[in-house]
């Protein structure tokens, strides 16, 4: 029996483990613990001095997992370099004396089923490829429900009547989601909790501000890299408009881009890497239906989204819109996080009642 | 009459001399910009963003340099060169980077080998856009790129040459806009010199043999001119004492690539990463020991 562990990035280890659970049926998931700052501390200790940030968060839950006893880590890639973070990862933990494999299902933001099911292969020659399909298409369904839900949730959670009784909900609906059966229940299931979301009572006053949060993807969806950037601009009372989510990278994106291209041909010509071009159309759309802020996430030495963000300042001057950026690293700490946040979040008070 | 204006910078090291012959042989009048200097490394940090690398900060300083001096600049904007060879994100950007900040006029082309844009059908656009007739174009592309290939083929022939040479030997491994850049590698080029080693250049052997080779070290490794680098360190690594590596600060592929190289490769090495504070100072007390350390070694 193989002990099978990924790296966690928000709430979405639930259809992840999920997923695995049903085409691996014979072996056990380890649940990756929750990001600490002590994660942290061991992923920084051992990674390379300017890799940016999701290294050392990944590397810190790799090492965590394996204290636990996985054997195979599972590691997905992207367009810029993090699709090739798992070669050195798994160096890294061979030289530390682990002995373990990793699997990196997604290279260079592409990848193809003959390479799948090679890899599939070496953690157990006897899965099922027809059940994989089906469970993986649940899961993106799944994903797409999460996403859709956690949509609906960023732009109430800051009006809600009963304090935690968005975050308790959803709590709820995750642990249903994780004993999903099929198709048919899975639906359900997802109608079901998205009449109980809607009948929370929210208090929403008509001069609510708005603010949209773009950026690096693991930044933004890991809420414990953005040091809870959500929740506390939740505190404030704002609805928050975010677009980065897992459904919208592996589905959405690759049909988007014309669409984005287009939208923003006055800013930029050509794709600049990971999520870069995503981001500048993004900020136009922010500032044309009139959102009252920006925040600009990522981690340190990002290098799309550094290239990007001249030309995000730029929009942001042509429509007069303040924008906040932040740049998270293993070493900024979360009072710093706050003033600034709280300085802008006055700053745009100010601008309201103008 | 209209001037081209070329920044001495980033792409300048891989089609510096196609540029000048292409618009030589098409009477086009051009300029490259002077060797960086400080005023110019001043410049890009004062027009970048404070976290950009330090190859693209003094990039965007030579363009700021040209950009009254010329009616274009030339930026290329190179993707890839198929089959998992990628550039760095910041060649993807360079392009949109520079006509957000600066407004000027830009004359580029693409390099994208995925969708058939190669650096033929770039250069046939740029003599179209400078209202050159194709015939023209047709004659001057091959004159350039014919001497082109015979620089490069004797490139090779000295590299290959200097590792027959019975002499302390290092490879310096680094991209070529850092390594032969005056501000950034060119002091601890100069040391070296000084002090009678072979210096061994990464980016100088025939990428047909290196690139394969690389996978020795790094099998998913899928950026271009970090394979580059890497198949030069296989290459080499029996015939030669000692490796620097040379990058900027905070390059993205070599973070990666050079540190696997790094924990893989059995040889003393030594990591240089050159940021816009760093003085030649502290770089030579540690060149010094290395090459002791090295030294050390030889008298075995």
């Amino acid at each position: 029996m193989t002990k099978i562990a990924f790296p966690q990035m928000g709430d979405y280890h639930i259809p992840a483990s999920y997923l695995l659970s049903h085409v691996f049926p014979n072996d056990q998931i380890i649940k990756a613990p929750k990001i600490t700052s002590k994660t942290i501390e061991i992923g920084t200790k051992y990674s390379p001095e300017f890799v940016c940030t999701p290294f050392k968060y990944t590397l810190g839950t790799m090492i965590e997992s394996l204290e636990q006893g996985a054997d195979i880590l599972i590691q997905m890639g992207g367009g810029c370099r993090y699709g090739y973070y798992a070669e050195l990862q798994e160096q890294i933990l061979k030289d530390l004396g682990y002995k373990c494999k990793i699997i990196n299902l997604v290279t260079k933001g592409e990848t193809n089923f003959k390479r799948i099911n090679n890899l599939l292969k070496q953690i157990n020659p006897k899965y099922s490829k027809l059940k994989t399909i089906y469970y993986t298409f649940v899961t993106l369904k799944m994903v797409k429900y999460m996403d859709i839900i956690d949509n609906y949730i960023r732009e109430n959670i800051g009006f809600e009547q009963i304090e935690g009784s968005f975050e308790s909900l959803k709590e709820e609906m995750l642990v249903e989601f994780s004993h999903i059966k099929n198709f048919r229940h899975l639906y359900r299931t997802y109608q079901k909790y998205l009449k109980k979301f809607h009948k929370l009572k929210t208090h929403k006053p008509d001069n609510r501000l708005k603010i949209g949060i773009i950026g690096e993807l693991y930044t933004i969806m890991e809420p414990f890299s953005n040091y809870y950037l959500e929740k506390s601009l939740a505190k404030h009372h704002i609805e928050i408009k975010r677009f980065t989510n897992v459904h919208y990278l592996l589905i959405e994106k690759a049909k988007e881009y014309k669409k984005i291209k287009k939208y923003a041909k006055n800013y930029f010509k050509y794709n600049m890497g990971a999520d870069a071009s995503d981001n500048i159309a993004r900020c136009k759309y922010l500032c044309q239906k009139n959102y009252d802020g920006i925040i600009h996430i990522k981690s340190s030495f990002c290098t799309p989204e550094i290239g990007a963000m001249p030309i995000i300042s730029k929009i942001a001057n042509q429509y007069q819109k303040p924008v906040l950026f932040f740049s998270f690293d293993s070493a900024t700490s979360q009072t710093g996080v706050e003033t600034r946040l709280e300085a802008f979040y006055d700053m745009l008070e100010m601008r309201k009642e103008k | 009459m209209n001037t081209v204006g070329i920044p001495r910078s980033l792409f300048y090291y891989y089609y510096g001399n196609i540029w000048e012959d292409f618009f030589t042989a098409l009477k086009i009048n051009y300029i490259v910009s002077p060797i960086t200097n400080k005023e110019i490394m001043d410049r890009g940090i004062k027009t970048s963003n404070s976290e950009m690398c330090l190859s693209l900060k003094n990039y965007l300083g030579h363009v700021d340099y040209l950009k009254d001096k010329c009616d274009y600049i030339l930026v290329p904007r190179i993707s890839n060169f198929k089959n998992s060879n990628q550039t760095c994100t910041n060649f993807w950007a360079a392009y949109d980077i520079v006509k957000n900040i600066f407004n000027i006029n830009i004359l580029h082309y693409n390099i994208d080998l995925e969708k058939g844009q190669t650096l033929k059908k770039g250069l046939y656009k740029i003599g179209k856009a400078l209202n050159k007739s194709s015939p023209q174009i047709k004659r001057a592309y091959k004159y350039a790129i014919i001497k082109h290939k015979k620089q490069v083929k004797k490139n090779h022939q000295i590299n290959q040459n200097k590792l027959k040479v019975k002499k302390t030997k290092i490879l310096i491994v680094g991209h070529p806009y850092n390594v032969y850049d005056e501000l950034i590698g060119k002091d601890i080029i100069k040391y070296l010199l000084k002090n009678n080693i072979e210096i061994i250049y990464s980016d100088k052997f025939d990428s047909k043999i290196t690139n394969p080779l690389s996978k020795e070290i790094s099998k998913d490794l899928y950026f271009k001119y970090s394979k580059d680098n890497l198949g030069a360190i296989a290459y080499t690594r029996k015939k030669i004492n000692g490796i620097i590596f040379i990058s900027s600060f905070p390059c993205g592929p070599d973070s990666l690539a050079n540190e696997l190289a790094m924990r893989k490769i059995k040889k003393p090495y030594l990591n240089l990463v050159i940021d816009d504070n760093s003085s030649f100072t502290g770089l030579e007390t540690r060149l010094e020991s290395f090459l002791d350390m090295l030294g050390g070694k030889l008298n075995d």
